[in-house]
């Protein structure tokens, strides 16, 4: 059964898959969850030595790579934990708070 | 047929066993007293191979529920096991696991809730829990508990049903004492569980799905609450005709409502869970004098039997409930309002005394059974019931 989400307005509770289930694969890129963040990470390209280790454990799939390098934060889904800005061995990550200007590069 | 094997088992260990032949993929689970000796002996099971179960180790009973609910909505088959303060640890995941309709089958070891702290029988757990939408059943014995565990399978799985089944069993009074119980083969319990087949697996790759999505304001969680609420009252019929499929099979019988001597009984206890062998054997004594008293022991918690209690109350001249747990604030225990509510619709109004009995495993005595059924006969012989509800062998002034 496809589940035709435009329609759901209509139905009566008999018609929705029991338990919430949509039958189609659903994919975080639809929902901005970045919205709450305080902090957002900032990286300095020069320092960065591409060992992508920042890339395995952001918890939100958050740093985008193109041919084997970091590229930009995805700051739609980023929550701004930190955790990329702690595993850098190189320091090349910082939190900066929301709105403040970003660090000039040195 | 199956073959029998008596053995002379716990309560635990007998769940334990029913658990290894219903065969889950996998198992979650956090040791509490008295539930430890469950998980335990399961453990022992998958490490001799004995049952190949995933097998999880987790840091507490929100994790265990909660690895779980995560395993049932990838497609396996679950199980785990709690008791008190693990049962109200995993509250949120209860209705996580209902809400999402994850056959999930646990047995509760029933047990007091903090504080103060006690690790002894009552229900303030499963009562605790009563909302949350889990089919719920209760045993009396450890022999009930083997049973209950094996149905439970077949009811969390139907298809009109798709809900977690709780099983209950008396927290050291079922769980830790040894009794007689008779455990089928292997290959009939397998028979009669079948194998489950997820109809909405997570990991099913080549259809692929989304679980615990978001309905919020104006989005359809009312309408979920509702297909829950009709889930569950499905579930009256798959837990009857479960039951008689079960009896045919095991030769034992079954009925949510099981009833002793109300055939022509003028007052009667009902009663949940161990306590039934105490009020039987009283019953027994004052019958053998001439009495017609009876029990009605409620063997399914969730859904309530209404129809069923109004059925073999209505007539009577006194009813007693006996609740082993509080509803603080309210007129009587959990199972006191619900017989209450049950007997609303019967055409003569029996009057019904509530007593709270046994909280932290306080002694149920024979004597205290005794006095139960002398009020129900003073009530019948119309003398006023006790005032309020009566705190059963409390200490108390004279
Ligand atoms: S701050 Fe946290 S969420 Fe954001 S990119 Fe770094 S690790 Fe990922
Ligand atoms: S961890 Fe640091 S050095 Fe490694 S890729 Fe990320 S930013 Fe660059």
């Amino acid at each position: 059964m496809k589940w035709d989400i435009s329609q759901m307005g209509s139905w009566t509770y008999k018609q929705f898959p029991p338990g919430a289930v949509i039958p189609e694969a659903g994919n975080s890129d639809d929902y901005v969850t970045g919205g709450w963040r305080s902090e957002r990470p900032w990286r300095n390209d020069e320092k960065c030595t591409q060992c992508l280790l920042c890339w395995i454990v952001c918890p939100d799939s958050s740093i985008r790579v193109a041919d084997e390098k970091v590229t930009t934060f995805d700051l739609e889904h980023c929550k701004g934990c930190g955790i990329c800005a702690q595993v850098c061995p190189v320091d090349a990550i910082d939190m900066v708070p929301e709105g403040c200007d970003l660090p000039e590069v040195k | 047929m199956p073959t029998h094997k008596t053995l002379a088992a716990t309560g635990n260990s007998v769940v334990a066993e029913a658990m290894r032949q219903c065969a889950p993929d996998v198992m979650a689970a956090y040791p509490i007293t008295p539930q430890t000796t469950i998980v335990e002996e399961f453990a022992g099971f998958v490490a001799k191979g004995r049952v190949h179960t995933e097998y999880v180790t987790v840091e507490s009973e929100h994790s265990a529920m909660s690895a779980c609910v995560g395993a049932s909505a990838a497609g396996a088959r679950v199980m785990t096991a709690t008791s008190s303060q693990g049962l109200a640890l995993m509250w949120e995941e209860l209705h996580i696991a209902s809400g999402m309709r994850l056959p999930i089958v646990m047995a509760n070891a029933n047990r007091a809730i903090s504080a103060p702290i006690n690790i002894h029988c009552d229900h303030s757990d499963i009562m605790g829990a009563r909302d949350s939408g889990w089919v719920t059943y209760f045993a009396e014995t450890a022999q009930e508990a083997y049973d209950n565990t094996i149905m439970a399978v077949r009811v969390a799985e139907h298809s009109d049903v798709m809900l977690p089944v709780m099983t209950c069993l008396d927290g050291f009074i079922t769980t830790h004492s040894i009794d007689r119980v008779s455990v089928m083969d292997d290959e009939s319990v397998a028979g009669f569980v079948g194998s489950y087949k997820p109809k909405n697996a997570l990991l099913d790759t080549d259809a692929p799905v989304l679980h615990g999505a978001f309905a919020g304001l104006g989005g359809p969680y009312f309408e979920f609450k509702k297909q829950q609420r009709v889930a569950i009252e499905n579930a009256r019929a798959v837990i009857k005709s479960v039951g008689e499929e079960y009896s045919a099979l095991s030769g034992r019988p079954f009925d949510v409502v099981e009833t002793w001597g109300m055939e022509d009984a003028e007052t009667a206890i009902v009663v949940i869970g161990s306590t039934a062998g105490n009020a039987r054997h009283v019953a027994r004594d004052l019958r053998a004098k001439g009495q017609k008293v009876g029990i009605v022991k409620i063997r399914v918690w969730r859904p309530f039997p209404y129809a069923e209690l109004a059925s073999v109350l209505k007539g009577l001249k006194a009813v007693a409930v006996l609740d082993r747990a509080e509803s603080f604030g309210a007129e009587g225990g959990p199972l006191y309002l619900e017989v209450r509510s049950a007997l609303y619709d019967a055409e003569t109004r029996v009057p019904v005394v509530g007593y709270i009995y046994g909280l932290g495993g306080a002694d149920v005595k024979l004597e205290l059974m005794e006095k139960v059924y002398s009020d129900l006969s003073d009530i019948a012989a119309g003398t006023a019931a006790p005032a309020g509800l009566v705190y059963l062998g409390a200490r108390e002034e004279a």
